[in-house]
């Protein structure tokens, strides 16, 4: 793609749309990356940044960001995320003129490596420095690529929801779900990849094509913005009569939203309709309504597309995040990393500005905790999931009248207190 | 079949608590005569339901013994009350157009009208315990009674629908089938407890028959002479133990006795603060409970029930109907200040369990708990008094003989 250096200078606030720059973060990011190429993403400029020179060379992006020094020969981090981080801290600047002059970066990476775990959260204190919108998207590995990994990719998260706008978590193992037990090892991760490239899309679809109904930056940005929020995502399509019913059923069923409980545990809800011509106002209501009804709680902006070239097909993309509980540690991201580390990496001098951002997020943290303790209430009726002795009736079939479990003692039900 | 000669009618209720026979004989005049019963407690059974087929055949067992004794007849065969949590009952209408060129309505028409009514959309596990005329329509014309002989083209008729998964009702006629006893047919109990309980003036005005058992509560509204309404809830005198027993931290046995001694449907203001102290059997004191609490917890159940009924009535539109009056029976019947509860809750006059509708029943049997017992003997004989009463369906034998062939 020859576009690219010219779509980055135009003057961002004039041209209405956004700048957009997808960044393909480790071995795992700059292979997602190649997916997210062709026609669809014309807009977008492409970015790959890893340690590891073969992946590099291989990759179609339209720019390319090798982090090197003399003590990797070439061979990459090795797997180790603090590596990475060191290698990224160093090659601060370089990262954040390769973020330069976008609205919104999107980060795609694999984390439980060495390059994704350990770039991605400096890239998106980079991204974020420049004053661009941040949003993640980043798979957390299976359970079988061993616990190191694991808490590498966790700990990895932590930071960027950190410094992110929002991160949209593919946790490999949930997907595992959508995934039959037969399917060969290099399909299980290209299908893995792919659900991450489906939310991307989806994301891509709602700012940029001209909807029916659309979902402008600003709402988006409004709706995650500073709330360090970590998103679940899923991607359901269905075609023919009864699609709208359809949809919703899947996703309700959806083992991404956890069969529909991320839904109702949200605070902010994002959906992106697409659909041929044929999309009636009925099963938009419908599809919509069924989705609110959900999360009550939940803030919910939805946009709605159409493609000419789709026949009877709709998809439904749902973006569900939820604000994450105010960080305990300090934000800075190094501080709570090893001696060795910190002390090689601390390029960031005296109490930037960012500090002063993150204190400022952090009150509304708090002040999102506070209305978090008058939502408890709303949050009783989930009350009867806790398993309550039902004494003879046990192991009989449950008497469910209107959602009640009515072999549970009525006096329990009502709160009644006994001393 | 042997028992057409005999006219011996028994009625057989497997129900939570206990097993009910009771033994009926039509006299020469024509009139119904309870002449035996016999009953056992029940084992095995929850929710109305039979989850233990050997012990609850025992208790079968007892009571039809105890029932021959007591009548000294011999029983062959018996009417069996069903009941359990997917019991459901609905109203339905089917239509008929009249083709005949002068309009006239032939009988051929009415049984039209009325298998139409009959074709309905059940699931397939599902079959038809009961399907009673309610009214006929002629051109819209509401409250026919016999359209037969009437001019008119388009007939319709609403019936009430009781139905059940055939799976779980057969498993009480496998186990009746298994004492070497035939089954005439089956009937839903609360059907049978009103048939007992109300008279046909009562069934006129309006009456809400609440049957409350031990494992179940069943329900049946009458209005203008028709069954508007029945339901059952899997709820009963065991739900009422078991939250005592959860309540008060004692076992279900004592529970149950508490229940007897000291329940009530309405706290008085006087058990305020007052206390029992249960004994072991060497009457050395275990445990202090307090009264209020125990009253609390039941009252608490009881109001609950019977508020959801009100609440189910009130959905399927029928629940002025019961200003007629509330009639309860079963064991819940003898619940001190139950009559106080449902009147307040259905704003009626209610009446507890006597039977209104059988003539020569000896006082010592007109108790809450026989009257389903004594209402599946009443079916009987009216089955039998003639073969096609106006609100049963012709063909109800062959229906039920579905159940019988042990497929």
């Amino acid at each position: 793609m020859s576009t690219n250096t010219e779509t980055q200078t135009p003057a961002l606030e004039t041209t209405g749309t956004p700048v957009i720059k997808i960044i393909g973060i480790g071995t795992a990011g700059v292979g997602l990356l190649e997916t997210l190429g062709g026609a669809e993403f014309a807009g977008a400029a492409r970015v790959a940044v890893t340690t590891d020179q073969a992946s590099l060379t291989a990759s179609t992006a339209t720019q390319k960001v090798l982090l090197e020094n003399k003590g990797l020969r070439g061979l990459g981090t090795g797997g180790d995320a603090e590596l990475g981080f060191s290698l990224a801290e160093e090659n601060f600047a370089a990262l954040k003129s390769a973020c330069a002059g976008a609205n919104v970066i999107l980060l795609v990476a694999g984390l439980g490596g060495g390059a994704g775990s350990g770039i991605t959260p400096v890239l998106a204190r980079a991204a974020r420095e420049t004053g661009a919108l941040v949003l993640g998207f980043v798979t957390l590995p299976f359970e079988c690529e061993g616990n190191r990994r694991c808490a590498q990719a966790r700990a990895s998260l932590d930071q960027i929801k950190a410094v992110a706008d929002g991160v949209i978590c593919l946790p490999n193992q949930k997907a595992s779900k959508l995934i039959d037990d037969n399917t060969s090892m290099v399909d299980t991760f290209r299908i893995s990849g792919g659900l991450l490239a489906e939310a991307i899309r989806g994301v891509w679809q709602l700012m940029t094509r001209p909807g029916l109904i659309q979902i402008h930056l600003a709402d988006l940005c409004a709706l995650v913005r500073d709330k360090n929020s970590e998103g679940v995502f899923a991607f359901v399509e269905s075609s023919g009569p009864a699609r709208a019913r359809e949809v919703v059923e899947k996703l309700l069923a959806h083992p991404l939203l956890d069969e529909g409980r991320a839904l109702t545990e949200s605070d902010a809800v994002m959906v992106s309709l697409m659909a041929g011509r044929d999309l009636t106002m009925g099963e938009v209501n419908r599809i919509m309504e069924q989705i609110t009804r959900q999360c009550e709680r939940a803030q919910v902006i939805m946009g709605a597309s159409v493609d000419d070239a789709w026949k009877s097909r709709l998809s439904v993309t749902v973006i569900a995040a939820k604000h994450s509980h105010p960080p305990v540690e300090p934000v800075e991201p190094g501080a709570h990393r090893s001696g060795r580390v910190a002390g090689r990496a601390t390029p960031t001098s005296g109490p930037s500005p960012l500090q002063m951002q993150q204190r400022e997020q952090l009150i509304k943290q708090h002040a999102a905790a506070g209305r978090r303790k008058s939502d408890t209430k709303m949050k009783q009726e989930l009350l009867p999931l806790v398993t309550i002795a039902k004494g003879r009736f046990d192991k009989s079939e449950p008497t469910i009248h209107k959602g009640e479990d009515l072999d549970v003692p009525t006096y329990y039900r009502r709160g009644m207190p006994l001393n | 079949m042997f028992d057409d000669a005999s006219n011996l009618i028994v009625g057989l209720e497997i129900g939570t608590s206990k097993v009910c026979a009771v033994v009926g004989e039509i006299n020469a005049d024509g009139q119904l005569n309870i002449i035996g019963l016999g009953q056992a407690p029940a084992r095995g059974v929850r929710k109305g339901e039979i989850v233990d087929p050997a012990t609850a055949e025992e208790a079968v067992r007892q009571a039809i013994v105890e029932a021959e004794q007591m009548a000294n007849v011999e029983i062959c065969t018996v009417y069996l009350g069903v009941t359990g949590a997917h019991v459901r009952g609905f109203n339905n209408r089917g239509v008929h157009r009249v083709l005949s060129a002068d309009r006239d309505i032939t009988k051929d028409d009415v049984s039209d009208v009325v298998k139409n009514a009959r074709t309905i959309n059940l699931p397939k596990e599902n079959s038809i315990i009961h399907d009673v005329r309610q009214h006929f329509l002629l051109d819209g014309q509401e409250g026919i009674v016999n359209p037969e002989g009437m001019v008119g083209s388009l007939l319709e008729v609403d019936v009430h629908v009781v139905h059940g998964v055939t799976n779980r009702m057969q498993n009480s006629v496998r186990l009746v089938r298994n004492l070497n006893l035939e089954v005439n047919e089956i009937v839903f109990t609360g059907l049978a407890s009103a048939l007992a309980m109300l008279t046909s003036e009562q069934k006129e005005i309006g009456a809400l028959v609440v049957d409350l058992g031990g494992g179940t509560t069943n329900y049946v509204l009458y209005a203008n002479g028709v069954i508007k309404h029945t339901g059952v809830f899997a709820i009963g005198g065991d739900h009422v133990s078991n939250d005592l027993g959860h309540g008060l931290k004692v076992p279900l046995s004592r529970a149950e006795k508490l229940k007897l001694e000291f329940g009530t449907a309405v706290v008085p203001e006087a058990s305020k603060g007052r206390t029992i102290t249960i004994c072991n059997e060497l009457n050395l004191p275990i445990k202090t409970l307090s009264l209020d609490h125990l009253q609390r917890i039941m009252a608490l159940r009881l109001e609950e029930l019977l508020q959801i009924i009100r609440q189910d009535l009130e959905e399927a539109g029928v629940l002025h109907y019961v200003q007629g009056g509330v009639f309860l029976c079963g064991g819940g019947a003898r619940i001190p200040q139950i009559a106080q509860l449902a009147g307040a809750i259905f704003q009626a006059p209610v009446s507890l369990g006597q039977t209104n509708s059988i003539s020569g029943l000896k006082s010592a049997l007109d108790q809450p708990e026989f009257l389903t017992a004594i209402g599946l003997v009443k079916y009987g004989s009216m089955r039998k008094r003639k073969p096609e009463p106006a609100g049963f369906l012709p063909n109800l034998k062959t229906i039920f003989t579905r159940f019988l062939p042990q497929r």
